[in-house]
């Protein structure tokens, strides 16, 4: 081999730059010197959308925990399922996160054959929010009470129409659990999204409505909320009952946390929980989330964890029982 | 209220603020340049950066950037047959022509002009009648959805001028490929053939740069092999006067324009690429000289640049006085408004009136500052189809994919619009039209719900006809697009009647 002395020299060089490369990189990794690369922050969902505004909301507070740029991109599709599918299949390193939605994550591989990713594969981190789902009916309906609401559908079965948001969705269920516990049929009529469904009912054009808390809060003036489905009264709506106060035993929500894929190191996934759970502490962002009509919380992993098994448990026999209807 | 007006005046002319709305909208023009960026992704991304200014500088800046995406959307449809964003799908049809005859600029002046008037009619609306048209159009319900996607449907006879039956043929394709994905009303997984990334069903978006971008850079590479440049551009002189004194002689195309471009506008769902396809319809149907459309008219350009622009304040309709937004893009505005703490609905023309008429009033500067950046750079950009193929070519193939692309970060997204890519050169080939396919894709899934939706509605009444055909604006949708469907059939029976009157 006849190569000129400096080529070899180069050789060697760049030989001892990727030794050393390797090593730098070995100590930043045993260090847990973590972050020190921009973090990927997936959301399910069109931009704009509840999951986004929240990811919007933490980006600056995040980077400034963090000390890395946090860049938030955008998978939507499938009801979630695209970004699970990529977060699921993405390197778990820590470096790419995503917004992880309660019930969704839990129903999409419960019912489809193929949903492309598990339940599993996505591993939490914090939960943030809470979205207390609310029945209503519009403020000129002859409907004052639940109790009015129910003896109405027990006269007359699939008369009252009830819009929601999607199928094998969190009103979906709740839907389910509502007929099931009052033992009354309704029919219910799925929609894509918040703005159409909102839109539909307040046009007159359904009888009630299963929505989000803070869509409820935003047209609180025009709408009466039957019940709504914290396990308290909620701040925002003080009025309102619970549906286990009127003696419905359930607590219909849709929840917003974050993920990681499977496998990522614990050290990592407790900084990421610490940055997450300060941002979901902060007094300030805790007063616009109730004013906006959310349910702030603060959930950790482990909690995290434990609520997704519980849920499952719950879904997975509602499922089981609408299969056999 | 004049005191709010004043105030709005102050905040809009302060220097911040002006520069603000002119970044926002030169940002947009860009981003409506390039497919596969749209303007809700670039609104959104602006967002954490309104939080560090006072609300209204922020929302200054947002209206600036959605309304300069409207008018840069038609710069790509007009140079390369490719819609910036799907608002600039029904541009094609008329700029690309006017391109290939040496008339870029004549076009280009055209999205201009006419966007300066769409945009300024739908401000003048939204600052007037948003009460009372918010509540009209929650009058529409799910039977009303499924007759406008009907009528929307029946654009294919105008599309398909040259054959009816390829015409629906491509329609029929499109409505089908819509049904790729989770279907929105029983949840359940249709046509993924076993690959989870379809759940997601196909973009819009992907599908557009696949069908219109690929088969122009083959054609193009194809035409250049035979010549060496197909197009030619001269600078002409006095072209914005003669442009603007033309359009001026066409006050209803741009008043009607307009107005459904506000009425799709308020419409939650429905968008800018519905109503400049309507628009354009509608446009064809009453012009004394149809045939000129689809060959190069400055009226076509007209009607779907007009209607697309005034899309933007009629999203604004329900979003600011509802709650509801009319548009994706009206989504993220709205998100933009609550995290500034402003609650949508009356509250924001009594306590936070300042910020709101600030925001409305910034509309009237943003379309005129557009209006001034894009028929000046009008000649500049025309410059653009004089580049030579072979540096031409592999810049728009290079777009393309990153467009694809950017959508949603997916490779996959690539591998989808290359296939489209293919069918949709097969489809010039066999002299099928781009157009009825893509406005099946567009109307497929409103037709869906709403059919699916009212039956559900009707089960629960008891009576399909009160629900489907009784309810009053489903009976003018109705009407209309008998109309429609008529339409062509009737002004052809009258000109062979016509012949055959001078034969004898």
């Amino acid at each position: 081999m006849n190569m000129h002395p400096w080529r070899r020299g180069l050789k060697i060089k760049s030989g001892i730059a990727i030794l050393l490369c390797v090593f730098v990189g070995i100590t930043v990794f045993a260090a847990g010197d973590y972050p020190t690369q921009p973090i990927t922050y997936i959301i399910s969902f069109d931009p704009g959308g509840q999951s986004d505004l929240e990811a919007r909301r933490q980006q600056p507070l995040l980077e400034k925990k963090l000390g890395v740029p946090v860049v938030i991109t955008y998978k939507p599709g499938g009801g979630g399922a695209v970004g699970w599918i990529e977060l699921a299949n993405s390197k778990p390193d820590g470096y790419t996160i995503a917004g992880n939605n309660i019930p969704h994550i839990i129903l999409q591989p419960l019912q489809r054959k193929n949903a492309g990713y598990t339940t599993s594969a996505l591993e939490p981190v914090a939960l943030f929010q809470t979205t207390p789902i609310g029945l209503a009916v519009l403020k000129t309906s002859p409907f004052q009470t639940m109790a009015d609401f129910i003896t109405y559908a027990k006269e007359h079965p699939n008369v009252i129409t009830l819009a929601g948001s999607g199928t094998y969705s969190g009103h979906h269920l709740a839907y389910l659990q509502w007929e099931k516990l009052t033992g009354t049929k309704v029919t219910y009529i799925p929609f894509t999204g918040a703005a159409p469904q909102v839109a539909a009912f307040l046009g007159g054009h359904t009888t009630a409505i299963l929505a989000n808390s803070n869509d409820l809060a935003q047209h609180k003036d025009r709408i009466r909320i039957l019940a709504i489905g914290s396990e308290k009264r909620f701040t925002a709506l003080p009025d309102v009952p619970t549906f286990t106060e009127l003696g419905l035993a359930m607590t219909p929500s849709i929840d917003r946390g974050v993920c990681v894929p499977k496998g990522t190191p614990v050290a990592r996934i407790k900084v990421l929980e610490k940055a997450f759970l300060s941002i979901a502490e902060d007094p300030n962002i805790q007063q616009s989330m109730i004013e906006q009509g959310f349910v702030p919380v603060a959930m950790g992993a482990e909690e995290f964890k434990t609520y997704i098994k519980e849920k499952t448990v719950e879904y997975r026999e509602l499922l089981k029982e609408l299969e056999e209807n | 209220m004049w005191g709010n007006v004043f105030f709005a005046l102050n905040q809009i002319f302060q220097p911040i603020n002006l520069l603000l709305l002119i970044c926002g909208g030169l940002g947009g023009i860009v981003v409506g340049c390039l497919p596969g960026l749209t303007a809700t992704m670039a609104l959104a991304l602006l967002v954490p950066f309104t939080f560090t200014m006072p609300a209204a500088s922020g929302l200054i800046m947002l209206g600036g950037l959605y309304v300069g995406a409207m008018f840069g959307d038609a710069i790509p449809a007009t140079l390369i047959n490719t819609p910036g964003t799907p608002s600039a799908i029904a541009t094609t049809f008329d700029g690309y022509p006017l391109a290939k005859k040496g008339l870029a600029q004549q076009a280009l002046i055209t999205n201009a002009f006419s966007s300066l008037c769409g945009g300024i009619i739908g401000t003048i609306v939204l600052l007037t009648l948003s009460p009372p048209l918010a509540e009209a159009g929650l009058r529409f319900g799910p039977p009303e959805y499924f007759w406008i996607s009907v009528f929307g449907l029946t654009i294919i006879g105008t599309l398909a001028a040259e054959s009816m039956l390829k015409g629906l043929i491509a329609g029929a394709l499109g409505l089908l490929l819509s049904t790729v994905g989770i279907s929105p009303i029983a949840g359940d997984v249709r046509f993924t053939f076993g690959l989870p990334m379809l759940q997601a069903g196909l973009d819009l978006m992907v599908a557009l740069i696949g069908l219109f971008c690929i088969p122009q850079i083959l054609e193009m590479v194809e035409e250049g092999a035979q010549k060496h440049k197909i197009i030619k551009y001269h600078r002409q002189r006095g072209v914005f006067l003669q442009v603007i004194r033309e359009l001026v002689h066409h006050p209803i195309l741009l008043l009607r324009s307009a107005v459904i471009g506000i009425i799709v506008g308020i419409i939650p769902g429905a968008g800018g690429n519905i109503a400049s396809l309507v628009s354009y319809n509608e446009a064809v149907r009453w012009s004394k000289h149809p045939e000129k459309f689809g060959r190069g008219t400055l009226e076509g350009v007209a009607a779907t640049e007009t209607a697309n622009c005034s899309v933007v304040q009629g999203s604004l309709i329900p979003m600011l006085t509802l709650g509801i937004p009319g548009s994706p893009a009206a989504a993220v505005i709205l998100g933009a408004l609550l995290l500034h703490g402003l609650r949508p609905g009356p509250e924001l023309y009594t306590t936070f009136a300042g910020i709101t008429y600030t925001f409305i009033f910034s509309f009237f500067l943003a379309v005129l500052i557009m209006f001034i950046f894009t028929a000046l750079g009008s000649s500049l950009f025309s410059r653009m189809i004089c580049v030579p193929m072979q540096y031409l070519i592999p810049m728009i193939a290079l777009l393309s994919v990153i467009g694809a692309f950017a959508i949603r970060n997916s490779l996959f997204d690539v591998g989808v619009m290359l296939l489209l890519g293919v069918v949709g050169f097969l489809f010039r080939k066999l002299r099928f039209h781009s157009g009825p396919l893509v406005l099946g894709l567009i109307m497929g899934p409103f037709a869906e719900q709403g059919l699916v939706q009212s039956l559900l509605m009707a089960k629960a009444t008891g009576s399909v006809f009160q629900v489907m055909f009784a309810r009053p604006i489903s009976v003018i949708l109705i009407c209309l697009s008998l109309a429609s469907v008529l339409w062509p059939i009737v002004t052809r029976f009258s000109k062979s009647r016509k012949i055959w009157f001078f034969k004898r």
